[in-house]
């Protein structure tokens, strides 16, 4: 089974988990048998496709469930159900996978239990995958899988849920930047698209229009030693022109609604760096102008931290320095915005004390290593 | 979101525990009683989907150090009065620091002498992770 089968097979996940809960299985019996099913349809498939897939993965996840309920006191009462159960209608399969995203985000999830369940039910992938993507031990992941479907367990498959939740989960599952096998950026477009697909709501569109414009920078953002590249510094060239317009296409449709919301304003954000051919083309007016429709729509702290960056860009260090003044020390970054800055107003010393600061901060491998970068660079330049 | 903490056990070096008696002067009793305490500990966070890895270290290590090109490596010790001795960690994936300080308040209430707490002192270090892909 190639990739493009395999995405095509996993998409089909929620459609046939929302079947067989329409037929009276309960959603953690389902989502198991479905798992099952798709281990099956990998085996099989390769050399025995079926002409109806769907068809396929539901008799055979059927069959699973009532294997697996046969040894359950409550089989019979579950066989009942199924022969009561009228055949699925034409809007069915639509609704299903929607649902099935607002139950694995259901509020009273936490976000890790959230983004695993979502991963399984939704995803098609499997715990194993999905434990080597967060590097847990499998018998861990099955673990929060397990607990997350006992916490959902009692809410009704058909109630409405609420799409910012949804969208949460995917913003983690994508930039949370775990790599091994899986490909965790290119999985969540795949499930925001798939969403895209299913409901019509701005900031899904907004979303999805985010996850494309950075996808697209992915060949520039690191060297081939694992290092950062700072967007200043890529190579443009590199950029994926391809989702760069897929992109640009979705926000501006979306835009034009006038509802915006804070996706949107990210993604609107990432379009105008996608539009400068080099960084000094960069139109950080406009781009300070997001990043007050940002803080207004999300009052972060660490929106605002960003627009004191985009501030240095559009009026200058000084003006940079200001609005960094303002905010709260102890903010994540902090010390690495104030060291950029500083360095941009001449300020060596200071900026290359902020660096080692910084780096001492940082919370992840690679930004500290940029960071002790720049504090000798500034350290070497200030000997020679 | 979730993040990786090691707790980390450190036999000297921090400051003293509350109930500070060797463990070999503990009844076979209260030694057998640390260890069930420790395992359940690690029984639970499988349980609760929090486990990541969990092991204990020989008291006694060797110092290891290149010696330049087409030597074979220097060796030292082990020391019997090495300052900071680590005796083992746990790797928690959790949902807060909060949390983690949490599961290490607890690991620091395994019995010692007496049944009693021992009010070990554990260090709770994050693990750095990878890069997130939004940063502006």
């Amino acid at each position: 089974v190639t990739s493009v089968e395999e995405h095509r097979l996993r998409a089909l996940t929620p459609s046939v988990i929302g079947v067989l809960v329409r037929r009276g299985a309960d959603f953690a019996a389902a989502e198991d048998a479905v798992q099952d099913a798709l281990v099956e349809a990998v085996r099989l498939w390769a050399t025995e496709p079926p002409r109806d897939p769907k068809g396929w993965l539901v008799t055979v996840a059927w069959r699973k469930f009532l294997d697996a309920s046969r040894a359950d006191a409550s089989r019979r009462r579950r066989e009942e159900l199924a022969e009561e159960q009228p055949a699925p209608g034409p809007g069915a399969s639509v609704d299903d996978t929607l649902q099935l995203y607002f139950l694995c985000a259901h509020p009273s999830l936490t976000p890790a239990s959230a983004v695993a369940l979502t991963l399984r039910a939704v995803g098609g992938l499997s715990t194993r995958q999905i434990a080597q993507a967060y590097l847990v031990p499998e018998a861990t992941m099955a673990q929060r899988i397990s607990r997350a479907k006992k916490t959902v367990s009692d809410v009704r498959f058909d109630q409405p849920g609420d799409v910012a939740t949804v969208l949460r989960v995917l913003y983690l599952v994508f930039n949370e930047g775990y790599s091994g096998d899986l490909d965790l950026a290119a999985e969540a477009i795949r499930l925001t698209r798939q969403l895209a697909a299913v409901i019509d709501h701005e900031e899904v569109a907004g979303l999805l229009a985010l996850m494309l414009l950075h996808h697209a920078r992915r060949s520039a953002r690191t060297r081939a030693d694992g290092s950062l590249v700072p967007l200043a510094q890529q190579d443009r060239n590199l950029w994926d022109t391809r989702l760069i317009a897929e992109g640009v296409e979705v926000l501006q449709t979306v835009l034009a609604r006038d509802r915006i919301g804070e996706f949107q304003a990210q993604a609107a954000i990432a379009a105008l760096h996608a539009d400068a051919r080099t960084a000094e083309e960069t139109d950080w007016v406009q781009i300070v102008g997001w990043y007050d429709e940002l803080v207004r729509l999300t009052d972060s702290p660490v929106v605002r931290l960003n627009r004191a960056v985009a501030v240095g860009e559009a009026d200058g260090p000084r003006a940079g320095l200001a609005a960094v003044a303002k905010l709260d020390p102890t903010l994540p970054r902090h010390a690495a915005v104030a060291a950029y800055l500083h360095e941009r107003d001449g300020d060596v010393a200071i900026a290359a004390r902020l660096y080692a600061e910084a780096a001492r901060q940082a919370s992840n491998i690679q930004e500290r290593d940029h960071l002790t970068r720049q504090a000798a660079r500034l350290n070497d330049g200030r000997r020679g | 979101m979730m993040a990786k903490y090691l707790l980390l056990k450190h036999y000297r070096g921090g400051p003293t525990p509350v109930n500070d008696v060797p463990m070999e002067a503990w009844t076979e009793e209260e030694i057998a009683a640390h260890m069930r305490y420790m395992h359940e500990f690690a029984a639970r966070l499988e349980g609760t989907g929090e486990f990541v890895d969990g092991q204990a270290l020989s008291l006694e290590g060797t110092f290891v150090r290149y010696d330049g090109e087409g030597r074979p490596p220097v060796t030292d010790g082990p020391f019997a009065e090495t300052k900071d001795l680590i005796a083992g960690w746990f790797v928690i994936d959790v949902d807060s620091y909060d949390r983690a300080v949490e599961l290490a308040g607890e690991l620091s209430a395994a019995p010692g002498a007496g049944g009693k707490p021992i009010h070990e002192w554990l260090e709770v270090r994050p693990f750095l992770t990878a890069p997130p892909i939004v940063t502006e």
